[in-house]
């Protein structure tokens, strides 16, 4: 059974700034959702809120895993995580001091994602055989697409059934953003999860999305509900098309 | 190497120390050989949180005078047994790392250690102002000369003590190295965000690297009445414990357990030779000329000189 995920009215921020005002989004069971818009929107924010490292001052967020409805605001991180809730953060964020393995390891650190580790690592290895490869370096010491497998595959570690995506794109060379964005499709399609997935990267981001958001200064400004509503959209042709 | 293998080793290792101290047949040999032995609990117990999770502890000396302080009530109250004494030393170290941990760990880097470090003072004042354990003017405690059951020389017997804390506090360490507890503080300590990210319960990881590291020290300071027999609030709280604790693991290196005891054994030796020889004044100056020689020739410790630590330990217990 899929997984959804509900924000509603969600407004946040850090102390007195505002980052987010009443902002709603729905991503359905099974679809990839993006969130687009460009620096210091609120897209981080925004993800930061579902995995409880933020905390929304008003709203509510719903994650509807296998039929029960979870209530995430007030809850702490690894509850979320535990939920079935996976997270790559933004700039990957991996432990660059541990080795591969370590890092992926680490992401299999809840209760629940423990009996089934060997399994979840031999995926990672086969979705991401470069990853085998390198399974005893030190996860500092990779490139930058190498980094972005890891972090991938440190999230799916947990088994989760919602992933949500910070910036898949940031920091790599065009040909390995092209590569990323096909490999989350790959990834959802073969374990059947639902995606948010934030990013600036338009072209590329529409070529996965089911639907998807535009987000101006901490509130939604357009809601596509396909590809070619996002891509017919005069404020989009605006703000990342230069039209 | 199997954990009971390596406790029997330790256990083993110890009897030998001790039976070589006993064979020099001098005092003085227990007397330097206990401070070394309690810097080795210290240092150990302190990289249990600065080395494994990245939180630099200065406040070394409260958790170590306290549990001091506290064996001076007991003693006033109702005498116990050494080791119950200890135990409880640690159990009073353990809630004020406990204590402390949920105070301050939303604090991090140079935050956490002020923070720490205001609490030494805290502790401190509080104790100056108590005057059932004699306040400002300090405490006597009288040292029996020889244990009551097995009428052994008390300074052996505080000795031996020490030397059991050793075994426990390194086979803990190396537990902790090895087990998802490791793991998680590793994680921690390398970037906390990510952890949390990653689902690890950081808070909670973050309060039993406090309480553990805590009720260690506790425990190397609860016998100090005894082997001191006068306690002042100044020397109990000296900052030199803090900084000679946080210089051993750099010293020896932080990243496995080998570091803080090579470390311990090198400096505290090093500051008890010299201490007879020419004065324990120079006693914070061999810290600081070593701090500075070994960060430039070892920036990993000495340890990092073999390869130990940094995920190579790991790597080899996981094939």
């Amino acid at each position: 059974m899929a997984s959804s995920l509900t924000l509603s009215g969600v407004t946040a921020g850090y102390g007195a700034v505002h980052v987010l005002e009443d902002v709603s989004i729905a991503v359905p069971a099974g679809a990839t959702v993006a969130l687009l818009g460009t620096n210091g929107n609120g897209k981080s924010t925004l993800m930061k809120c579902v995995m409880g490292l933020v905390r929304p001052s008003a709203g509510s967020i719903v994650a509807e895993i296998d039929g029960v409805r979870h209530e995430l605001v007030g809850r702490s991180t690894e509850a979320i995580v535990a939920l079935g809730i996976g997270f790559v953060p933004e700039g990957r964020r991996l432990f660059p001091k541990l080795t591969v393995t370590e890092n992926l390891m680490l992401g299999a650190f809840r209760a629940a994602a423990r009996p089934e580790i060997a399994r979840n690592l031999d995926f990672c290895f086969e979705t991401f055989p470069r990853l085998r490869e390198r399974a005893g370096q030190l996860a500092g010491s990779m490139s930058g697409g190498e980094q972005q497998m890891v972090a991938l595959a440190r999230a799916l570690m947990s088994a989760p059934r919602i992933l949500l995506i910070d910036e898949p794109s940031v920091g790599l060379a065009p040909v390995l953003v092209r590569r990323t964005i096909d490999k989350i499709r790959e990834l959802k399609d073969s374990r059947q999860l639902t995606v948010l997935m934030a990013e600036q990267n338009f072209t590329q981001a529409i070529r996965i999305a089911d639907q998807g958001y535009v987000i101006v200064h901490g509130r939604i400004a357009f809601e596509g509900a396909s590809a070619e509503a996002l891509n017919n959209n005069e404020l989009i042709r605006k703000f990342y098309l230069g039209m | 190497m199997r954990g009971w293998t390596f406790l029997l080793l330790a256990v083993l290792v110890a009897g030998a120390v001790y039976a070589a101290a006993a064979a020099v047949n001098n005092g003085y040999v227990f007397f330097a050989g206990y401070v070394v032995l309690q810097y080795v609990v210290l240092a150990t117990a302190w990289n249990l949180l600065g080395g494994y999770t990245g939180y630099v502890n200065f406040g070394v000396a409260g958790f170590f005078a306290l549990a001091a302080y506290g064996t001076v009530a007991i003693e006033k109250l109702a005498p116990l047994p050494l080791p119950a004494v200890i135990l409880a030393g640690g159990a009073i170290s353990g809630l004020l790392g406990l204590g402390m941990g949920y105070l301050t760990l939303r604090l991090r880097g140079v935050f956490f250690s002020i923070a720490t470090l205001a609490m030494a003072v805290v502790a401190q004042t509080f104790v100056v102002n108590w005057n059932f354990v004699g306040g400002s003017a300090g405490a006597f405690v009288i040292r029996p000369q020889f244990t009551a059951w097995f009428h052994i020389d008390y300074i052996h017997y505080l000795f031996l003590l020490m030397l059991v804390l050793c075994v426990i506090v390194l086979a803990t360490a190396r537990l902790i190295e090895r087990s998802r507890l490791g793991d998680g503080f590793a994680a921690i300590r390398d970037d906390e965000l990510a952890a949390e990210a990653a689902g690890v319960p950081t808070l909670r990881l973050k309060l039993i690297a406090t309480a553990l590291s805590g009720a260690f020290m506790g425990m190397a300071g609860a016998p100090l009445p005894y082997y001191v027999t006068y306690l002042d609030p100044p020397s109990a709280f000296s900052l030199s414990y803090a900084v000679n604790t946080i210089a051993m693991p750099l010293i020896g290196g932080t990243a496995a357990w080998p570091g803080p005891l090579i470390g311990a054994l090198l400096l505290a030796t090093l500051q008890q030779l010299v201490t007879v020889t020419i004065s324990s004044a120079v006693n914070l100056l061999i810290v600081g000329l070593m701090l500075v020689g070994f960060i430039i020739i070892a920036p990993r410790g000495i340890i990092g000189w073999f390869g130990i630590g940094e995920g190579k330990l790991r790597r080899r217990k996981r094939r």
